[in-house]
């Protein structure tokens, strides 16, 4: 964009006075920001009780759960989880997690919050369609827990709703009727609320940068998030036909995905020549980016954050991370077989899509060797988010080291039912996106909320989780070697019995590490209230959000825009000080 | 790794840019603020998700139609022939409107020249057409329920449906994009109504495309 995309402009919106359009319905970016982070927040914690209780059923199959029969009397008679309602809470548990945390909070809720300081704006392009973007959201998230209270409980068919099970209605089990309904139009609203949010996010970050604020000076977290719109909008953009599609053949009679002569629960099922693989198609199409989508952010942010905290920019230049974010952004569309390499595909196509999934680790191991060597001698200051920076650098190299295997179809024909994906995938997406909205809330916490967080409580709680994620989920490799097939409710094969110990650990590892999220939460709480006000730069950083006071006003800037001098990570100056700001006027000399 | 020598740096050393009232610079006209370049480059984003949903509709009518022996052709109703006449008619009145507005919002005629040329006429006349086109797909679909091709008959009619009913929910929505700048229009003729009336007639002529796009894929593959 040229320079007139980045002149001032004048003031569309006066700040609100009342508490709904203040706090509810707002147009501001900032709140909008803040709610998708507590919608993230709501939703994790759901996510994580119904991990608890899959874990605690893995480990003592015949365990009676004191309260669980009052929740759900046929999923969990006397307390015991039958094992449909197993899958019930493993379908809950992935769809809350890859949707409503980690796309909401690094994508949407930070995402909303600072991409507009980042460039110098005062609000995202349109704020109608960003507030709207967030109730659809909501709406998708009230009509997915809904699924928890129907009658015939949640559906069994995994995030990934594969047909049959997820399009042939209640003769497929328990769930498959409402429940699936319901995730089915909770995922197409999803859909609405996602693409409406990309649809700002490019447009904001094209046209409404600040006077001086280049492509070339826009922090990485910002490149990321504007990378990650790019590729949500056309992801989602093909999951939406698929779940109108979806929704029909479960509803309207159509044969999209059901073949002919399927008889389940011994009913003739009346549909004609679907395929079923084509839902695998159009799925994984969306599925892989979104991995990214959910990845991508987390690479930003701590691109963002860790030069703060090393005192000096990424090695290399801020064009080679971007090149690497890009590069994973375009190649996320051509890798979506690799999902499918079970499924009986030609292994010619195999190949075809094995190759791309091997290049795709080039910019993803670029990106790992920019942070170790941008650490590497730096004088490192250790705060509650630079440890979850190294964090997410560690569960990001565990995790994608097991992407290298599984990209190989002979090897992943043999581990992709086990446990070993459960932890590959857990690791190098769940985990790591999940380190890096840490990092992000330490970081940025007391911007938005103008309050310090407790770096000691924030420290116990890096390491009590990342000891405990290890503990969860690197024996999942071992598990996945031996042949532990994932989506079992319980383990009653002789080959299986002697890991059941495994499971325990992993159980009480799972249930401590859970509890060790409690601090973060009493941590984040009491700073909301009672802790100490934050300075405007309290980590001597240097973009844009950091030249505004904490929390910023309602336009970001105070009734001005700031004009950019600077690239976005000038730190290890010399002078009176070691950064020198965005907004700070002067010429900078490389050496 | 820059290295340099600067004044004491923070927010108080930029002293920032105050915000202008209401076009407070000279020539401030069509896409010349943030604001309306963002709503341009909106329309372009939209224009592009709403192709790639699209595109996996069609692409799952392909695959779906190659995965098995069921396929029944169908031949297409032969009001959807005048409904792509009356489409890209549409499209023609739009630009007339545009035209019109382009004279008046000159800064010659600006003042006086609006009453004389007004483009109204013209987006009316859009609309209208775009009504047409929307009662005309319900009588292809009629004329498709009368020979027992219904939602579920056959994967083709399926398709049909299917196609057809989400192009029409876009074009709904275009149509009420046009209506809201008729509005707008009615209540006065200014420029810095061009960005959001360039915008909607990307989506209209988008809408034209796409149609046209469709119809090709169902003529051959339906």
């Amino acid at each position: 964009m040229n320079d007139a995309s980045a002149q001032p402009e004048i003031h569309h919106l006066a700040p609100p006075h009342s508490f709904i359009r203040k706090h509810v319905f707002s147009l501001d970016h900032k709140v909008i920001g803040l709610q998708y982070y507590g919608l993230a927040l709501a939703a994790v914690f759901i996510g994580m009780v119904l991990s608890w209780l899959m874990r605690l059923h893995l480990g003592w199959a015949s365990l009676p759960i004191p309260g669980l029969q009052h929740f759900s009397q046929n999923g969990a008679p006397g307390g015991v989880i039958t094992p449909e309602y197993y899958l019930s809470l493993m379908t809950m548990h992935g769809t809350i997690m890859i949707f409503f945390v980690l796309t909401n909070a690094p994508f949407s809720g930070f995402g909303n919050y600072f991409l507009p300081i980042q460039i110098g704006a005062e609000d995202m392009a349109f704020p109608r369609f960003n507030m709207m973007s967030f109730w659809t959201t909501f709406v998708a998230f009230l009509v997915l827990i809904a699924a928890l209270f129907v009658h015939d409980g949640p559906p069994i068919s995994g995030w990934t709703a594969y047909p049959t099970l997820s399009s042939i209605g209640k003769d497929a089990g328990p769930g498959e009727a409402m429940g699936q309904n319901l995730w089915a139009v909770s995922i197409a609203l999803f859909c609405i609320g996602q693409l409406l949010g990309s649809l700002n996010f490019i447009a904001t970050t094209l046209d409404l940068r600040t006077k001086g604020m280049t492509l070339a000076r826009m922090p990485l977290s910002t490149w990321a998030w504007f990378i990650t719109a790019c590729i949500g909008l056309l992801a989602f953009a093909d999951l939406l036909p698929a779940t109108i599609l979806l929704i029909l053949d479960r509803t309207a009679g159509t044969s999209f995905f059901n073949p002919a002569g399927l008889v389940v629960s011994d009913t003739l099922q009346p549909h004609s020549g679907g395929s079923p693989l084509l839902w695998q198609h159009l799925f994984w199409f969306f599925g892989h980016p979104e991995v990214y989508i959910a990845i991508v952010p987390g690479l930003g942010i701590i691109s963002h954050i860790l030069p703060a905290f090393i005192r000096k920019p990424l090695l290399g230049g801020m064009r080679v991370m971007i090149g690497c974010m890009i590069a994973i952004g375009f190649l996320s569309y051509m890798v979506w077989g690799h999902h499918m390499f079970v499924s009986g595909m030609n292994p010619f196509s195999a190949i075809l899509f094995s190759v791309p999934t091997l290049i795709i680790t080039i910019p993803n191991t670029v990106a790992v060797l920019i942070w170790l060597g941008s650490i590497y001698g730096a004088n490192l200051r250790f705060t509650s988010a630079s440890l979850f920076c190294l964090g997410f650098i560690s569960v990001f190299i565990s995790g994608g080291i097991s992407g290298f295997f599984l990209a190989q179809p002979a090897i992943d024909t043999y581990l992709h039912a086990t446990y070993f994906v459960v932890a590959h995938f857990h690791f190098v997406m769940a985990v790591a996106a999940i380190f890096g909205i840490f990092a992000a809330t330490y970081f940025w916490m007391p911007k938005m909320i103008g309050r310090m967080m407790n770096e000691t409580l924030g420290k116990w709680h890096f390491w009590l989780t990342f000891i405990g994620v290890y503990c969860i989920f690197m024996p999942m490799h071992y598990l996945g070697l031996a042949g532990n097939v994932r989506r079992y409710a319980a383990f009653t094969d002789n080959f299986l019995l002697p890991l059941i110990p495994v499971h325990k650990f992993i159980t009480v590892a799972a249930l401590l590490t859970g509890a060790a999220q409690f601090i973060f939460l009493y941590n984040l709480f009491h700073t909301r209230w009672w802790g100490p006000k934050a300075p405007d730069n309290p980590w001597e950083a240097t973009s844009l959000e950091w030249s505004t006071t904490s929390p910023p006003p309602f336009d970001n800037f105070g009734g001005k825009h700031p004009v950019v001098y600077q690239d976005a990570y000038e730190y290890g100056a010399e002078g009176p000080q070691d950064y020198v700001m965005q907004t700070t006027p002067g010429k900078a000399s490389a050496t | 790794m820059a290295s340099t020598t600067y004044p004491p740096a923070g927010p108080a050393a930029n002293p920032g840019v105050a915000i202008p009232g209401p076009r407070a610079w000279p020539g401030a006209r069509a896409a010349t603020t943030p604001k309306m370049a963002a709503t341009q480059t909106g329309m372009w984003v939209c224009v592009c998700a709403i192709f790639m949903s699209f595109a996996a509709f069609v692409s799952a009518l392909v695959v779906r139609e190659g995965s098995s022996t069921d396929w029944q052709h169908l031949e297409l109703p032969r009001v959807l022939y005048f409904n792509t006449l009356v489409l890209m008619a549409s499209s023609y009145t739009l630009e007339g409107c545009r035209r019109r507005f382009a004279i008046a919002t000159r800064p010659d005629t600006e003042t006086g020249g609006a009453a004389r040329v007004s483009p109204l006429p013209w987006l009316y006349a859009t609309i209208m057409l775009g009504g047409v086109f929307v009662t005309g797909q319900c009588l292809a679909w009629r004329t498709l329920a009368a020979h027992g091709f219904y939602l579920a008959t056959n994967p083709s009619s399926s398709f049909f449906y299917v196609l057809t009913a989400m192009h029409g929910l876009h074009l709904l929505g275009g149509m009420a994009g046009l209506i809201y700048m008729a509005r707008r229009l009615a209540r006065s003729v200014t420029s810095m109504q061009a960005s959001a009336l360039s915008a909607t007639a990307v989506y209209w002529h988008f809408m034209g495309l796409l149609w046209i796009f469709l119809f090709l894929v169902m003529a051959i593959r339906l």
